[in-house]
């Protein structure tokens, strides 16, 4: 049996109050006071599709052997490199091993179904091991734009696989038309738009129930046996009267997450499959549509094996860890709609030495320290000697994975005078409770409830941009866990 | 078996220039203003100077690199000049190169001349620190009162001490400073100021706010050593020389930040320092034998845990000490009385050897309004890096034999 065997997603913290972006910009575009209802998922300034990517893999791995996966798939039209593996930094901060295949999809709002059909794919042609497809998505908008209001940034992943298969693949059917209801060229920041009332007949009335009718008519479901429709749209309803036009229950159409999440783009489709497995029971069938210049409709009907995979963060748990915002103005800043003076301190900018880096992305990508041989002792950076002043023994360090090592803050400042887009910088010691420990980043933090003993999780974030070189950097911070006791 | 530097090395001359914002000087002028001073008070001229050390920190302000600058300069008669660079520890660490050089019987006459330029950045606050090419990876991007702070959590929590008790004591040590700076001309900062006025301050890096942080200052400070013997016969009086009784310095190996251990709310390398230096110089205890101090206050916080790892605070105690005047001027061990780092200001490759100028000027009678009565021992402690990975240099001051 060829199918889902894990799934993950995230959805970042921060929420942003719509009626906050609304009502700044009303006067100058009444259009977006529509948008007013609800909240979208708002990335941190140290999120992007990467990070939100590795949070969601991450999830999906949970709890899972990850050293026999083969493949990796990552799909966005926000990548944040366009000459450099997106796939391979995932994989690196996932520390998956090196011999895998590792691919990006982008250019269309189809990528994150392509990454689930590549990874089928790889799968299919009997390739060892597991593979992943992975989606997210940071789309940027202007300001006083509709889309700056309705979208919203996310992640979501999958493992697929042959054995302890949750959601069985039942087959696809993809179509490829250039229907343009958005584009943005290759060197453009922001999207360029067509009228929604056309999108809405000519496209998610017609082309989509088009592919939908082809792919039930080739893979011999009856529409009415659908159990969950997946169709990211733009407006409320508009997945059920798609549903509807294609003979299955407009009951069975999945909730868009419009008003809590956002659109989240070419992640949505995969983002909306994950929390319909949250929700779905074994024997229920499952249509997803990815819709982007043409569709990608997949079909999966989910196995016993579903009630047997441990309960996932998923979306359920992302928007249950949630933050509201309602400085619209922060909203802007983070995503560098809004030019911000940050002050001659940030001027500071040290080159990316891609030698340090490449001797060390083992440590940099997947946070992997070392555990001396002797002792014992789990240390970062690894090193030839030993840290532990009673050991100091000299020799190679067996690798070790600090990242999902539960840790709490040893001492911690919010520091007003270092520059960071969104102060006071939050740092400290982070101590792992199984040995090991070093000054990092704080991130997700609330002013004022960071403390002494606080439990934190361990997070890949965005360490500083480059503006200069062009280069973004990446590193593990520590995020509280909120709700945990302290120590 | 070392024998120590006790009683080896003494000192000839001293100069340091007025600190604070000088925006008349760069580093080139600061270094000759202190410079000339020593030259005077140790009564020789440039070309009888064997050998030279320099301290400046900052590459990316100030000089630059090597020991070519201070040659240049102060016309040194082309003898060995060596540029000695240890964070914010670099000026004690000029001075130990001088006076090993001198005991070692390598030259008879040392200089060690420390200089910092830091109001050439075009913002407050210190300039961002060339740390090579990994840190910038994975380090966060730490400032100097980010990373004291921290010591301020651990303190607070190991000792629970609540915020407001840590803030009040935080306060009464910079005020304490203030009105010692306010008695010194060369000060950056001359002005007393309230513990309320400290404590309405804005916050920089919680919990310390702007006055619990030291100027960053433009400034140079310079000593000519040599021995007992050619300082003699140079017209010295012996009874009135002062004389190195020990310097000590002690580095982190890594194990404050990578080994779960540390407690993070002292100093280790303090302790290791500040002991082997009682032992050199031959103190038994300090709390009683110390006659003032001038520790590395880069910050208020700095300050309190430094009283307990010098050994002369309780564990625990340094709230209760600082509270009740010890450190005062007219307490038992006047701490900071030249205003220290927070109001004399810190040029971090001069204040190693001011701190031991000011001792030298104490044992010698000569602070003027701030004179305290009859020193006998005086000890510096400098402080460089961060408090999980550091340098601490201490030294030991007093009457020679």
């Amino acid at each position: 049996m060829l199918g889902i065997t894990s799934f993950g997603a995230y959805i970042p913290r921060l929420r942003l109050v719509r009626a906050v972006g609304a009502q700044a910009n009303a006067w100058f575009n009444s259009a977006v006071l529509a948008q007013s209802r609800g909240e979208r998922a708002m990335a941190n300034w140290d999120e992007d599709t990467l990070t939100m990517a590795v949070e969601a893999a991450r999830d999906a791995l949970s709890g899972r052997a990850r050293d026999d996966i083969g493949a990796v798939f990552f799909g966005s039209t926000t990548h944040p490199f366009a000459d450099r593996q997106n796939a391979g930094l995932l994989a690196g901060a996932l520390d998956l091993p090196e011999a895998i295949v590792a691919s990006d999809l982008a250019g269309s709002q189809k990528a994150g179904t392509g990454t689930l059909l590549a990874a089928l794919n790889h799968a299919a042609a009997g390739h060892r091991g597991e593979s992943l497809a992975v989606a997210g998505e940071h789309r940027r908008a202007r300001a006083g734009s509709v889309q700056e209001l309705l979208y919203g940034d996310a992640a979501a992943a999958f493992s697929i696989g042959r054995d302890q298969v949750i959601a069985e693949f039942l087959g696809s059917h993809s179509t490829s038309v250039d229907f343009v209801d958005h584009y943005r060229r290759a060197d453009s920041d922001f999207e360029y738009h067509w009228e929604e009332r056309w999108i809405r007949d000519e496209g998610y009335m017609k082309l989509v129930p088009a592919s939908i009718a082809a792919a039930l008519a080739k893979l011999e479901i009856d529409g009415a046996s659908v159990d969950h429709f997946i169709l990211p749209e733009n407006t409320a309803k508009l997945a059920a009267a798609v549903a509807k036009r294609c003979g299955i229950a407009e009951s069975s159409a999945r909730d868009g997450l419009l008003g809590n999440v956002g659109l989240t783009g070419a992640a949505h489709p995969l983002l909306l499959l994950a929390h319909a497995l949250e929700d779905a029971r074994p024997g229920q069938t499952l249509i997803v549509v990815g819709f982007g210049q043409g569709c990608d409709v997949l079909a999966f009907r989910t196995t016993e094996a579903l009630d047997r995979l441990a309960r996932r963060h998923a979306v359920s748990g992302s928007l249950a860890r949630r933050k509201e915002e309602r400085n619209y103005q922060k909203f802007m800043a983070f995503n560098e709609v809004l030019v911000m003076e940050k002050g001659l301190r940030a001027e500071s900018n040290p080159q990316t030495a891609l030698t340090t880096q490449y001797r060390h992305r083992r440590m940099l990508l997947g946070l992997v320290g070392g555990r001396c041989t002797q002792c014992g002792t789990p240390q970062l950076p690894p090193a030839d000697v030993c840290v532990n002043p009673a050991c100091q023994h000299t020799g190679p360090m067996s690798p070790y994975r600090f990242a999902d090592e539960p840790a709490r803050i040893k001492t911690w400042s919010a520091d007003n005078l270092t520059f960071t887009p969104d102060p006071p910088a939050h740092y400290g010691m982070v101590e792992f409770e199984r040995g090991g420990r070093f000054m990092a980043d704080i991130t997700d933090y609330d002013v004022g409830a960071v403390s002494v003993g606080q439990a934190v999780r361990m997070v890949f974030r965005v360490r500083g941009r480059d503006p200069v070189r062009g280069i973004t950097r990446y590193f593990w911070k520590a995020a509280p866990v909120y709700g945990a006791k302290e120590a | 078996m070392a024998s120590g530097i006790k009683d080896k090395v003494v000192i000839l001359g001293m100069g340091c220039t007025r600190f604070g914002e000088r925006w008349d000087a760069g580093a080139e002028e600061l270094m000759v203003e202190a410079f000339d001073e020593a030259l005077g008070d140790a009564g020789i001229g440039r070309k009888e100077i064997g050998a030279a050390w320099l301290g400046s920190c900052m590459d990316e302000v100030n000089i630059g690199k090597s020991a070519l600058p201070a040659s240049i300069a102060l016309r040194l008669d082309n003898i060995p000049v060596t540029r000695v660079e240890n964070y914010c520890a670099t000026g004690t660490e000029a001075f130990r190169g001088a006076v090993y050089a001198v005991a070692a019987g390598a030259c008879d006459i040392a200089l060690a001349i420390g200089v910092e330029k830091l109001k050439d950045t075009g913002y407050g606050g210190l300039p961002g620190l060339d740390i090579g090419t990994m840190p910038p990876l994975w380090w966060p991007n730490l400032s100097a009162p980010g990373v004291f702070a921290q010591v301020a959590s651990a303190y607070m929590k190991k000792f629970n001490v609540s915020r407001d008790e840590l803030k009040r004591a935080l306060a009464e040590i910079s005020a304490k400073s203030h009105v010692n700076g306010a008695k010194n001309p060369k000060a950056h900062l001359q002005k007393a100021v309230s513990c309320d006025a400290i404590l309405a301050a804005p916050m920089i890096a919680e919990p310390l706010g702007l006055f619990d942080c030291c100027g960053v200052s433009d400034g140079a400070a310079c000593a000519i050593v040599t021995t007992p013997e050619i300082a003699q016969s140079l017209g010295k009086k012996a009874d009135e020389l002062v004389a190195i009784k020990a310097l000590q310095l002690s580095l982190s190996n890594g194990a404050e930040g990578g080994y779960n251990a540390w407690d993070g709310a002292y100093i280790p390398t303090t302790r290791k320092a500040s002991s082997r230096a009682y032992a050199e110089a031959g103190i038994r205890d300090p709390r009683k034998e110390l006659s003032m101090i001038e520790v590395h206050d880069c910050f208020s916080i700095t300050e309190l845990v430094t009283m307990e790892d010098l050994g002369i605070s309780a564990e625990g105690g340094a709230i209760r000490d600082i509270m009740d005047g010890f450190y005062n001027a007219d307490g038992k061990i006047p701490c900071q009385i030249d205003g220290g780092l927070k109001c004399f200001g810190h040029p971090i490759g001069a204040s190693g050897i001011r701190m031991v100028y000011e001792m030298y000027l104490q044992l010698s009678g000569r602070a003027g309004a701030r004179q305290l009565p009859a020193p006998v021992y005086g000890l510096t402690h400098n402080l460089g890096g961060f408090p999980h990975q550091n340098v601490v240099g201490i030294s030991v001051v007093g009457r020679y034999r």
